[in-house]
């Protein structure tokens, strides 16, 4: 009983922490231009996808072990942030003073634009995602309850979380961000460039998905053009649960989601984690309007 | 957009003009091209192309070119109705497809207002063949309840298994041969299905089921879905020691499976049509894939390849275009394909394709005598 | 010069971007990597012309002499031709004859087609009511059309109930779930209602493929009955041209009763809600109910189509009523310019022709769809027609006061 509860618990921490991932991202452009960018969980597949290339062409060429992680990590990660620039830059800085359903729309258009590239300059199939995370030793004896590939991941999005948070709080480009948050046109009047703050926003949620994105193909061993929609719906919830706009409340949202899907399906049934998870959402929106750690707005009249 | 209107009606107007070309004998190929379902409907495109390329080559069916049109539904109804009467209005003579079983049922009625003879490489919904309701759809794949009969027989027969867990992936292929299973276990009273649940597709992480197939203390799993969810399921197995055997379909049957989960794949069984790997025809067939695409083949590859074979052959054989003459010669006419030599029976399944167990041993599926 | 350095520039960093996409293809029987540099110089072509086009057009723009603000000449005969009598009343005419004529001119795929489009215009229509109108940001409306399509697949397979009896069932009941799921989020505001509504989507496709017993799960319910006319038989070009008439019938009913709700009191309930809650609810309307009644609305024409779909289709299946198709739902009515009809119904029409007469693209088609949706947004991120306000003309001595 015990260890079965340990086991959902620790099935729930290690997808908490993939969804956090990317719910970092989500939570940080939509704290700074209020637009759920659909398009993430494309930039989650690309910088997979980046990585996997990467990846296949050094192993032809015959390089070896951690440089494959590292280059790979890297360059996925350039590639995203490079994509994520690109993408605010084209479909959703032009529509800054339009309706607010607009960007959500060119959202939505980008992130079948980005799915169908990627599936026809690549290909439909799964692909195969080679291990890159390497087996700890010392991991072995709980090994049939969390792999090292979960521990690295769950590092590493606290990592992540930690980073940021100091990021936001204590360096310039932070308090940039979050000027531009509280009041896009006091800050531009501050001479804050608001432009190169909201492009570094979309470039570090970016690089942050895809980071997600090479530690969970290794850990899950396969990736297609299309993971980018699931990962991305799931990260939003996640990210909405735990106050939008506010990190450690993604990072919060992310966990209690995947421990209550986990706990859905292990004592439920697995067909219905989803229903319970938005059913889990409803009830804190219910009770907290603004998410778990979100600062209700108020409402000016 | 009045534009869009505009242009819409001058290309709607070059419609009829385009089908007096009739001399070309046209074939529809319908099935998944995009969407999440790509996967399963594309490679049967690829052998359609490549079987079509191979006749025209040689002189064409009849002395008239063979031309495919080729229509994506995404394995979603509605689109499939869209489908289905612009294949009937361009005039196809056969139909290849669809894929999704979903899809095929809605599209099925049109198809036999007008008399098109319809072969699936993928569709199992076995009421598609048993009600008697579509004369005029084959199929080159077995059905469900052959699928999941056999995997529950061989479990429990050969595998000696008491406790089964049966998992799905709410599909109505992987649900269809899951619930076939199960009712197979149920009915025979050697064993129980101690677990029976549906996962979904593309979710991030399985590990929750797998503790409950521990937990429920299953000695066997039987699996009702594709590679890649099965894969993930496999790798999970292993990581979490439970070394209970794990029995898939024939989406499960495949290089992609190989591929994906690599060593995890090793002592994994499967169900597939018997035998056709060691066929001339198969290896044939998927040599020339390779050589067009560079990689290997992906799922229902050698289903359609066979189906517009024998296609082909009954169109050759009936010596003309009219569907009724074609359906009684995909019934009586014998014809060697990739997945062996087949004819169709009575009531559109394929007649020749038996099931055979398979397991993966050093890398490979190998047959399980 | 400065523009083609530009144009430079951003060619090459296209080229970077889809290098690792396009140019390199890891072939793993093989253990070889092939490279693929022409397809990097056409993108880098490509671009490089885009953007000098691009950068010409905004620089002719800029030097031509300033015009006085105000709407072009076409916005203006568009908007001449919606309003007055004179003009849209011809047209208005045209247009039903064309439509009444449609199925004669054309074949039964055509007809097949359009009769989708009409379902998916009175989707609009009413997602409109929804989000157009009201404000509400619904991403999973699509729940409700789930919902009539089963009301009446259901209610026919398992009871035998005919086509006429259902279809005003499936929009009670459409309009119940209504009901239903606008309790819980009476109180959620703008993208949190967004997320909830998107999760009632998920969650009714996900009960649909699970409660076997009522839905078939993921077999669907097939052998739908067609609507019958007094026990007539069709064939399949009859059925076919008798779905496209009513649904013709069907929208122009829609567009009727919703163009009468905008100007009635509801209606101008839902707009104060969507411009400014709180002034509304100063004034003395009920947000909580005014919410409530804009999900019934809404859903009710969902539930409505929803049997004419499922009649359609002969089969419902639970692939038909995913995200992807709330999605569209909403991108029409974003299109379309909040809360006009008009609007709407031309970007229903095309975004669900669009796909069909891509097909000429095959492969590339939804490609060049998403693309389409961005450029849309980019182009006229206001929806195609931006509902005039009410125009009231000054009465001068012994005018007739025009509407």
């Amino acid at each position: 009983m015990m260890s079965y509860f340990l086991e959902l618990t620790f099935s729930g921490l290690s997808r908490g922490s993939i969804y956090a991932l990317i719910a970092l991202g989500y939570t940080m452009v939509y704290g700074i231009i209020q637009l759920i960018n659909f398009a993430h969980g494309e930039i989650y597949m690309i910088g997979a996808f980046v990585a996997l290339i990467v990846s296949g062409v050094l192993t032809i060429y015959g390089f070896s072990g951690p440089a494959i992680l590292i280059l790979a990590a890297l360059l996925a990660m350039v590639y995203a942030g490079a994509y994520g620039y690109t993408l605010e830059k084209i479909a959703y800085r032009p529509l800054r003073n339009a309706p607010r359903l607009s960007p959500l729309i060119s959202a939505i258009g980008m992130s079948l634009f980005l799915q169908n590239y990627v599936m026809l300059a690549q290909t439909a199939d799964f692909l195969p995602f080679p291990a890159l995370i390497p087996e700890f030793d010392f991991m072995e004896p709980v090994a049939h309850l969390v792999g090292s590939a979960e521990a690295v991941i769950f590092a590493v999005t606290l990592l992540a979380m930690i980073l940021l948070t100091l990021l936001i709080k204590k360096t310039r480009i932070g308090k940039a961000m979050r000027a531009t948050q509280q009041d896009m046109t006091m800050a531009r009047l501050s001479g804050i460039n608001v432009d190169r703050v909201i492009s570094s926003t979309f470039i570090i949620g970016s690089v942050l998905a895809a980071l997600g994105g090479v530690l969970v193909g290794s850990y899950i061993g396969q990736i297609n053009a299309t993971i980018g929609f699931t990962a991305g719906i799931k990260a939003f919830t996640a990210a909405v649960l735990g106050g939008i706009g506010n990190i450690p409340g993604a990072v919060l949202g992310a966990f209690l989601l995947g421990l209550t899907e986990a706990y859905a399906a292990g004592y439920v049934a697995s067909a219905y984690e989803d229903v319970f998870a938005f059913a889990l959402l409803v009830l804190i929106l219910i009770l907290r309007p603004a998410g778990l750690l979100g600062r209700a707005v108020r409402q000016k009249v | 957009m009045r534009n869009l209107s505009v242009l819409s009606l001058l290309l709607l107007s070059l419609l009829p003009v385009c089908s007096l070309a009739a001399e070309p004998i046209k074939i529809g190929v319908a099935g998944a091209h995009s969407g999440d379902l790509a996967a399963y409907g594309i490679p049967s495109k690829e052998a359609a192309e490549l079987v079509v390329a191979a006749a025209n080559a040689s002189g064409g069916l009849l002395g008239r070119p063979v031309q495919l049109v080729v229509m994506d539904d995404q394995c979603k109804p509605e689109i499939a109705v869209n489908v289905a009467t612009s294949l009937v209005s361009a005039g196809v003579t056969a139909v290849l497809g669809h894929i999704c079983s979903g899809a095929t049922k809605a599209a099925l009625g049109i198809y036999k207002e007008a008399g098109i003879p319809v072969i699936s490489p993928s569709a199992t919904t076995p009421s598609l063949t048993k009600s008697g309701d579509y004369p005029n759809f084959f199929r080159t794949i077995g059905a469900d309840d052959l699928q999941g009969k056999f995997a529950a027989d061989f479990v429990v027969e050969k595998l000696k298994a008491k406790r089964v867990a049966v998992i799905h992936d709410k599909g109505d292929y992987g649900k269809g041969v899951a619930d076939f299973a199960k009712a197979t276990i149920e009915a025979g009273g050697k064993a129980k299905v101690v677990l029976y649940e549906g996962i979904s597709p593309g979710a991030i992480d399985y590990s929750a089921v797998i503790s409950k197939v521990r937990g429920e203390q299953a000695d066997a799993v039987i699996y009702g879905g594709y590679h890649p969810e099965a894969s993930k399921l496999v790798a999970i197995m292993k990581k979490k020691r439970i070394d209970i055997p794990f029995f898939g379909p024939d989406g499960v049957k495949g290089q992609g499976f190989l591929d994906i989960a690599g060593k995890n794949a090793e002592g994994v069984y499967a169900t597939g049509p018997e035998n056709y790997a060691g066929l001339s025809a198969n290896q044939a067939a998927r040599a020339a894939y390779v050589k067009a695409y560079g990689k290997e083949p992906g799922t229902f590859f050698d289903q359609g390849y066979a189906a517009a074979q024998a296609l082909l052959n009954a169109i050759r054989v009936a010596g003309s275009t009219n569907g009724a003459t074609i359906e009684k010669a995909l019934r009586s006419s014998l014809v060697e394909t990739s997945i062996g030599k087949i004819k169709f029976d009575q009531r559109g399944d394929a007649e020749g394709i038996g099931f055979a167990v398979y397991r993966v041993q050093n890398g490979n599926f190998v047959e399980v005598k | 010069m400065a523009l083609l350095r530009k144009a430079l520039l951003t060619s090459i960093w296209f080229v970077f971007l889809t290098l690792p996409f396009l140019a390199v293809r890891v072939n793993t029987l093989q253990n070889e990597v092939e490279w693929r540099w022409h397809s990097l110089f056409y993108v880098g072509l490509a671009v490089f012309l885009l953007s000098v086009f691009i950068q010409v057009g905004r620089q002719l723009r800029q030097r031509r002499p300033l015009r006085p603000a105000g709407p072009t000449t076409i916005a203006r005969f568009g908007h001449r031709l919606l309003t007055e009598a004179s003009l849209y009343r011809p047209l208005l005419g045209l247009l039903t004859v064309a439509a009444l004529l449609f199925p004669l001119i054309f074949d039964t795929a055509q007809t097949n087609i359009l009769v989708l489009a009409l379902i998916f215009v009175v989707l609009g229509l009413g997602l409109n009511i929804t989000v157009g109108l009201a404000g509400l940001l619904d991403l999973g409306y699509i729940a409700f059309f789930a919902v009539g399509a089963y009301t009446y697949a259901i209610l026919n397979s398992h009871f035998g109930l005919g086509f006429w009896l259902c279809l005003p069932l499936g929009g009670a009941v459409g309009a119940l779930f209504g009901l239903l799921l606008g309790f819980p989020i009476l109180r959620l505001r703008g993208d949190y209602l967004a997320i909830v509504t998107l999760g009632f989507g998920s969650i009714a496709k996900i009960v649909i493929e699970n409660w076997e017993d009522l839905t078939h799960g993921a077999q669907g319910i097939s052998g739908i009955a067609r609507p019958g006319l007094f026990g007539l038989e069709f064939d399949l070009a009859g059925t076919v041209n008798y779905l496209y008439y009513l649904a013709l019938t069907l929208v122009i009913v829609t567009i009727f009763i919703t163009h009468r709700l905008k100007d009635s009191r509801l209606g101008r309930a839902w707009i104060a809600l969507r411009e400014d809650e709180i002034a509304c609810a100063a004034t003395g309307i009920d947000p909580a109910l005014t919410k409530l009644s804009a999900y019934a609305f809404g859903a009710f024409w969902a539930g409505l189509v929803g049997v004419l779909f499922a009649a359609r289709n002969t089969l419902v299946h639970p692939n038909s009523f995913t995200f992807m198709e709330s999605a569209l739902v909403l991108s029409i009515v974003v299109l379309g310019g909040m809360g006009s009809i008009v609007g709407v119904i031309l970007a229903a029409l095309a975004l669900v022709l669009l796909p069909e007469y891509l097909r000429a693209f095959e492969e590339y088609r939804m490609l060049v769809y998403g693309a389409v949706m961005v450029l849309m947004m980019l182009f006229r991120p206001q929806g195609l027609i931006r509902p005039a306000g009410r125009r009231y003309k000054r009465p001068t001595a012994g005018d007739q006061e025009a509407a």
